[in-house]
């Protein structure tokens, strides 16, 4: 059978979707004062600076944008022996009294979630975190919701959700891949 | 990527992907020195145990930062206050420790091959910190990751090595390291302190510093081992630093944008005069520096993962 690819948004769908979470955003910060964006190494780094881009159009501020790397915040470093390959984490300004918005293009299991939250408290002491997401393909393994959602795509555990973000943003969907076996 | 090795014991066996892996995770983790908490939960229950039949200040001090800046927990014996001064064997030693089911033992011997002893006898990691004149690979680690950043490559720089090379595990595993990433090693020293048939090992070897220092755009400097030399070979500190002591004018050979190094403890005014180990071609401090990245990625590659 091979692998099957379908196609769940497409690059206006996605558009939208980042237009009204950076509006959803600027609404519930009540504008961009204080608001900074924190991208996930790597799946939230082209999508942050999607939104960043929106918030620029929409109130004519750029917010800042930093990259985290969350690798050594993972909880399975030790227990498997896993050694991802890490990146550089750039926060580029103090995170104190901060809205902090995490971003990542999609929520599964919660896990990443939970070690970037350990990640940004080592940075300072933000007022308060949010979370965006592109998609959420649902089964949680922790109580952690995202607060910004693009669409939510339940999904099947053996399937794979993945978010296709390109610099244009004329390419850009969102497919669901199912790798049926070889038989 | 994962490092396919229980130990570190010497840099004769490590392959350039192997070297290449170390240093990039040790890039990544100069940044965590940087920042106000330096400190990640990464290693959090993992022992490391810091065993020192020898003095050292930087080496041990590293691992134990590195270890704790990691949230591993570092446990530091020395022989002078062990049981080692009851007259405990190395073995006995290790297998006492073993039972106290560590995770990673970082071991510093006068005996060169130490090391590969606690290695064959425990199931723990053994990370050597030096064993006799035989290796220091930590040093040579971190000596080529102040390179890479200083240099951006290895590949294709002169490296010369002066001073008692013979006595020196950090060159050593130097010469294993620059000669497997691709520099050339030029060695220079009195011919008493070279080791026998060091050409064997890809390196070029001078008995005057001005031809070894020609265009080189790394100059290593290695301490004079005063307590390594048993016999006669050295007669006087003011004749060797006379012919090989890394002064202004001396260093002026080189390249000009050429990189000193040394990996500490210094004499002043024998292998190095002040003013060039305090000048702006030195690295000596950064070196330091990357001492504990080094450390924190060798612990973070060997740590886990074996159930």
């Amino acid at each position: 059978m091979g692998i099957t690819k379908r196609v769940v948004m497409d690059a206006e769908g996605i558009d939208r979707s980042i237009t009204r979470i950076a509006y959803e955003m600027l609404e519930d910060n009540k504008g961009a004062t204080d608001l900074i964006l924190v991208a996930i190494r790597s799946g939230g780094i082209l999508l942050s600076g999607r939104i960043k881009e929106k918030i620029a159009n929409i109130e004519g501020v750029e917010v800042p944008r930093g990259i985290l790397d969350i690798t050594l915040y993972r909880d399975d470093v030790v227990m498997t022996g896993k050694k991802p390959q890490m990146g550089e984490t750039d926060i580029p300004c103090s995170l104190n009294d901060k809205k902090v918005v995490l971003v990542d293009d999609v929520i599964f299991t919660g896990r990443t979630i939970r070690a970037a939250m350990d990640a940004l408290m080592d940075f300072g002491r933000p007022r308060l975190i949010r979370l965006a997401v592109l998609v959420d393909r649902g089964h949680r393994e922790l109580p952690i919701r995202p607060d910004y959602v693009g669409e939510v795509l339940p999904s099947a555990l053996w399937e794979d959700v993945n978010v296709n973000l390109s610099k244009s943003g004329g390419t850009d969907e969102v497919l669901i891949i199912q790798d049926m076996g070889m038989d | 990527m994962i490092l396919e090795r229980k130990d570190v014991l010497g840099l004769s066996d490590f392959s350039a992907a192997e070297i290449d892996l170390v240093l990039d995770t040790a890039e990544t983790f100069r940044e965590i020195s940087t920042r106000t908490i330096k400190k990640v939960p990464t290693l959090r229950g993992i022992t490391v145990i810091n065993l020192f039949y020898e003095a050292s200040t930087r080496t041990r001090t590293s691992f134990e930062i590195a270890a704790k800046r990691l949230s591993a927990d570092a446990v530091n014996i020395s022989s002078s206050t062990s049981s080692v001064v009851k007259g405990e064997t190395l073995s006995d030693t290790a297998k006492t420790l073993e039972a106290m089911s560590p995770d990673i033992i970082v071991i510093r011997h006068p005996c060169a091959g130490a090391p590969h002893i606690l290695a064959r006898l425990l199931s723990q990691s053994i990370i050597n910190a030096g064993d006799g004149s035989h290796e220091h690979p930590t040093q040579a680690l971190l000596d080529m990751l102040t390179i890479r950043h200083k240099k951006g490559a290895i590949q294709g720089l002169k490296v010369a090595i002066v001073g008692d090379v013979k006595h020196s595990r950090v060159a050593r595993s130097n010469i294993h390291g620059l000669t497997t990433m691709g520099a050339s090693v030029t060695v220079c020293g009195p011919a008493m302190l070279m080791p026998r048939a060091v050409e064997r090992m890809g390196v070029v070897v001078e008995t005057n510093m001005k031809d070894a220092l020609r265009d080189a755009d790394v100059i290593i400097m290695l301490r004079m081992q005063l307590e390594r030399q048993r016999s006669h070979v050295f007669p006087s500190s003011r004749e060797y630093a006379r012919l090989f002591c890394l002064t202004r004018l001396m260093l002026e050979n080189a390249k000009p944008d050429a990189i000193v190094m040394h990996p500490g403890p210094i004499n002043r005014g024998i292998e190095i005069s002040p003013d060039v180990a305090d000048g702006p071609q030195s690295v000596i401090l950064e070196q330091v520096t990357n001492g504990v990245a080094i450390r924190m990625a060798l612990l973070y590659l060997l740590a886990g993962g074996r159930q």
